[in-house]
């Protein structure tokens, strides 16, 4: 068993397995001290219009470069490629990184992912050199096709974004991490509790993106705290290897030797 | 002449989009630029003519998931 731990994305070993949205937060000061008891190494960041009198994104980015972590510019609110690929150029520029979570949204209901016009958009970005992390669903024809088309990622979602609702299809994500047992699988979107994120680390999943259920909890930086102990627990448990699960009951007190008093 | 600034319309001097985000109040912020749907790279700034109706998007780092 390797004896280190780390998690490796497109060649950068970061120091957790918690990666953090930014948005929602009370204040930016509530935001920096989660960022910091999370842990994370690396936190996800957007881009909005900006306007001359608020300069509101100036004092943002501000802060980020301050905090020392690495940044993952997405394309939330894409709807077509042409839209995500042209936002995924502007961050490029703005945040100085060929890293792109690509996000293309094809129900607004469900913000379920657009898993042909991902693939289409992530094809392009891959061959303009940019590394690219798909958020998508646990359908294992879309991951296959992202992954032809250069990404080195994946980000399947739990369930709807902000929705809370853990792992929601148990069956098909398992599926997803038996079938690519060498990518990195990021669970992004749904996770509302601790207890979900333990879950999706102790069936072998990488890592995690986390933003709501922390930044909307009563006390967000004691909730990013307890994120990250659900997380260092449910990888430290699957590195374990957790037992099988049975049907019937099998007694944990050996009966050998047992006094008959009855 | 006339543009549309993130979806408001604005009257401008300028001609190329460089001289716009100096007049605008822009040209010293961490910003992307488009126009017409188009990505334009700072360094393309200076090169890009603006002419009457064009929609120019100037986005910056915000918070995101």
């Amino acid at each position: 068993m390797k004896t280190t731990d780390t998690l490796t994305l497109y060649g950068t070993e970061l120091r957790s397995r918690l990666l953090l949205g930014t948005a929602r937060y009370p204040s930016p000061a509530i935001l920096m001290e989660a960022v910091k008891a999370s842990g994370t190494g690396l936190v996800t960041v957007s881009l909005r219009r900006e306007s001359a009198g608020e300069r509101a994104g100036q004092g943002f980015w501000s802060i980020i470069r301050d905090m020392g972590v690495r940044v993952l510019p997405n394309t939330a609110g894409c709807h077509s490629v042409k839209e995500a690929v042209t936002t995924a150029h502007m961050a490029r520029e703005v945040f100085g990184t060929p890293w792109v979570k690509l996000e293309v949204i094809g129900e607004d209901d469900t913000l379920q992912p657009d898993v042909f016009a991902l693939v289409e958009a992530a094809r392009i970005l891959g061959e303009e050199g940019f590394e690219v992390f798909p958020y998508t669903t646990e359908d294992l024809i879309a991951a296959e096709r992202l992954l032809e088309a250069g990404c080195r990622v994946l980000m399947p979602w739990g369930s709807p974004i902000g929705s809370g609702r853990g792992l929601n299809n148990l069956f098909g994500l398992t599926a997803l991490r038996a079938r690519f047992p060498e990518v990195p699988l990021i669970i992004d979107a749904g996770i509302g509790v601790p207890s979900h994120a333990a879950q999706a680390l102790e069936l072998g999943f990488d890592a995690l993106l986390i933003n709501t259920a922390v930044s909307q909890a009563v006390d967000p930086v004691r909730m990013a705290g307890a994120f990250a102990q659900a997380v260092a627990a449910g990888r430290e448990a699957y590195r374990a290897g957790p037992m099988e699960p049975r049907d019937m009951a099998v007694p944990s007190t050996p009966l050998i030797g047992k006094a008959f008093l009855g | 002449m006339n543009i549309q600034l993130n979806g408001e319309r604005r009257q401008i001097a300028a001609q190329d989009l460089a001289a716009a985000l100096e007049e605008l109040g822009l040209a010293a912020a961490v910003v992307a630029t488009a126009v017409n749907g188009e990505f334009v790279p700072v360094s393309a700034r200076q090169a890009t003519p603006l002419t009457e109706g064009d929609a120019l998007e100037v986005l910056s780092p915000m918070q995101g998931g």
